[in-house]
C-alpha cells in the first residue's frame, strides 16, 4: 500500500480536511487519505470570489475526481481571504501536494474555539485505522 | 467516502493479487471488485496507446446445451442466434415481454447444440432464474449456471494481440471481431475471445478459477514490456463511455427497452417470435418518446447519472452516465432525452447540484479507434 502522510503541525476534521493556523488565519485543504480515497481529480468548485464566508461543519465546495463527486465540509467558520486559484486550470495539484499546492481557502476565522473539536495528526490516524 | 461491509460481497479468484498490488477495492453488483490500482487516468491512457488487464470474473456464465437449444435462444433474445457459426459471439438482451431490458448478454456458439451466455455479475440470480424459467417450455434444451466455475479475464488495448500471441499457438490474427477459439495461453486452457468493452481492439480470456492467478500473472509479465497496467472498473466505466457502450443499471434497466438505447440493430424482428417482440414492433411503428443520446458540457463541470437535462426552462431528459472523458477531453455523459428534443448539436444545460451547466447534444459514440 501507498503509505499516506498526516503531518504532525497540522489539525484534522472528520470529514477529512485539515487545517493549518496562523493567528487569526486558518489554511484549509483536503488530507492526503481523502486525495488518494478519491482518486484522479479533475474539477474542483470553491467559494472563489471576494468577501464570501464558510461555516463550521458546513459545506464550502465540491469537488469532482474521475469516479465521483464528494462535498468540502468546512472545518471554521469565517470569512475567505482568497482561494487558490491554481486549482481552477490544475485540481491535480491537490493529487500531487494536498499540504502544499493543492491547498484550497485561507480563511479569517470568526470562531477559532471551534478548532478544539478538531483532531491531532495522531488522533486522525487512529480514527483512520477505525474505519 | 464510506467504507463498505465487504463481510458479505463475493470476490474473484484474483482477490489476493488486487490485494497485494495496492488495488482500491470496491463493491460492484455485489462483488468486491478492484476499481483502481493506481490512477483511473493512467489506467484509461493505457488501455487507448498499449493495453490493459482486467479482471472481470464476476461476470455470469451461463450454458444452454442440446439439440432444442438454438430454437430456444431464439426465442430467448431479440437477436438472431441462428445467423451464429461456431466460434462466433453476438451481443444482445434479454427482454421482458414489455420489452424492457432485464440484461445484456453476450452469446457464444461454442460447438453444435452448445452455447454460452454471458451476463452482468450483478444480474446473475435474476436472469438464470427468468433463463431456467424460459426453457421449462422449450424441449430438448438444459441450462446450467456456470459462474462459479469460470474465470474471465480482458486483456484490452492496440498491444494485446502483441501481448497474447507469443503465449499461445493459436493464429490470433485468424480471430475476427466477435469471433472466438478454445487455446491454450501458456498451457492455460481458455476460450480466447476478440471482444470487450473498451472500444478497442483485445480479448477476453475464459478460464477455469483456479487457472486465473497464473493467467494474470503470465500476462502481466508478457505486457510489462509493451506498458501494460492491470486496470480496474474505474477505467473500465471511462473506457465504455468513450465508446458509448450501455452499461446495464444505467443505459438499460426494466424500465427500459433496447430501441431507445440505440441497440435497434440487435433487434431482428424478422427471425421469429422472441420475448418482447410484440411489444418492440409497437415501439418501433409508433415511434420513441425518448432515446439515448450524448451529451458534452461546453462548461467546467463533470456531468453524472441521474442529473436532469434541460432546454432553457423545460426538463427533457436525465443523464445515465457521465465523467470526465480522458481521451476526448471532454467532460461527458449519457442519457435520456425526449426525442422532440434529441437532435444533435442542441444547446441543453445540466443541473450540476443546482447549477445550470452549458452543455449540447452530441452525436455518439465520443470515441472511435482507427482501425
Amino acid at each position: 500500500m501507498v503509505s499516506l502522510n498526516h503531518p504532525d503541525n497540522l489539525k484534522y476534521s472528520e470529514t477529512d480536511e485539515w487545517v493549518r493556523v496562523e493567528g487569526d488565519h486558518a489554511t484549509i485543504g483536503i488530507t492526503d487519505y481523502a486525495q488518494d480515497q478519491l482518486g484522479d481529480i479533475v474539477y474542483i468548485e470553491l467559494p472563489w470570489g471576494a468577501s464570501q464566508s464558510v461555516s463550521y461543519e458546513t459545506k464550502f465546495g465540491d469537488i469532482e475526481s474521475v469516479k465521483a463527486t464528494s462535498e468540502l465540509i468546512s472545518p471554521v467558520s469565517g470569512h475567505v481571504v482568497k482561494a487558490n486559484e491554481a486549482l481552477k486550470d490544475q485540481p491535480e495539484l491537490i493529487n500531487d501536494h494536498p499540504y502544499d499546492k493543492g491547498w484550497m481557502l485561507l480563511v479569517k476565522m470568526s470562531n477559532p474555539a471551534e478548532l478544539d473539536s478538531l483532531m491531532s495528526a495522531e488522533k486522525y490516524r487512529a480514527y483512520l485505522e477505525g474505519r | 467516502m464510506t467504507a463498505h461491509d465487504s463481510a458479505s460481497l463475493k470476490r474473484t479468484p484474483l482477490y489476493e493479487q488486487h490485494r497485494a498490488m495496492g488495488a482500491r477495492l470496491v463493491e460492484f453488483g455485489g462483488w468486491e471488485m478492484p476499481v483502481q490500482y493506481s490512477s483511473i487516468l493512467e489506467e484509461h491512457e493505457a488501455v487507448r496507446t498499449r493495453a490493459g488487464l482486467f479482471d472481470v470474473s464476476h461476470m455470469g456464465e451461463f450454458k444452454a446445451e442440446g439439440p432444442g437449444a438454438l430454437a430456444f435462444l431464439q426465442y430467448l433474445v431479440p437477436n438472431d442466434v441462428s445467423r451464429l457459426a461456431i466460434g462466433q459471439a453476438l451481443y444482445t438482451q434479454l427482454c421482458l415481454p414489455n420489452g424492457n431490458a432485464i440484461d445484456d448478454l453476450l452469446i457464444y456458439h461454442l460447438a453444435e447444440d452448445r452455447y454460452m451466455l454471458v451476463v452482468n455479475a450483478g444480474n446473475i440470480e435474476k436472469d438464470f432464474a427468468w433463463v431456467e424459467k424460459q426453457a421449462t417450455n422449450f424441449k430438448d434444451v438444459q441450462v446450467t449456471n456456470q459462474s462459479d466455475t469460470t474465470a474471465l479475464l480482458a486483456l484490452q488495448g492496440p498491444a494485446a494481440q502483441d501481448i497474447l500471441q507469443p503465449l499461445t499457438h493459436t493464429d490470433l490474427s485468424s480471430i475476427k471481431y466477435y469471433h472466438f477459439a478454445p487455446g491454450a495461453v501458456n498451457g492455460i486452457h481458455c476460450i480466447i475471445s476478440r471482444t470487450g468493452y473498451t472500444g478497442e481492439d483485445g480479448f477476453e480470456l475464459y478460464c477455469a478459477p483456479e487457472d486465473a492467478v497464473s493467467l494474470w500473472n503470465d500476462l502481466l509479465a508478457a505486457g510489462k514490456p509493451h506498458g501494460l497496467l492491470p486496470a480496474g472498473l474505474g477505467a473500465r466505466d471511462t473506457l465504455r463511455l468513450e465508446a458509448s457502450m450501455c452499461l446495464y443499471d444505467h443505459e438499460l434497466t426494466e424500465q427500459i427497452n433496447p430501441l431507445e438505447a440505440r441497440l435497434g440493430w440487435t433487434i431482428k424482428f424478422d427471425k421469429g417470435d422472441f420475448i418482447g417482440r410484440a411489444a418492440l414492433l409497437k415501439v418501433k411503428e409508433e415511434g420513441l418518446k425518448r432515446k439515448l443520446v450524448g451529451i458534452e458540457l461546453l462548461e467546467r463541470g463533470v456531468p453524472r447519472g441521474g442529473y436532469t437535462i434541460y432546454e432553457n426552462d423545460q426538463t427533457i431528459g436525465v443523464l445515465t452516465s457521465g465523467a470526465p472523458g480522458p481521451t476526448v477531453h471532454k467532460n461527458i455523459g449519457m442519457g435520456y432525452v425526449d426525442v422532440a428534443h434529441a437532435e444533435t448539436g442542441k444547446a441543453v444545460q445540466i443541473d450540476i447540484r443546482g447549477r445550470r451547466t452549458a452543455a449540447q447534444i452530441v452525436a455518439l459514440p465520443f470515441y472511435k479507434r482507427n482501425k
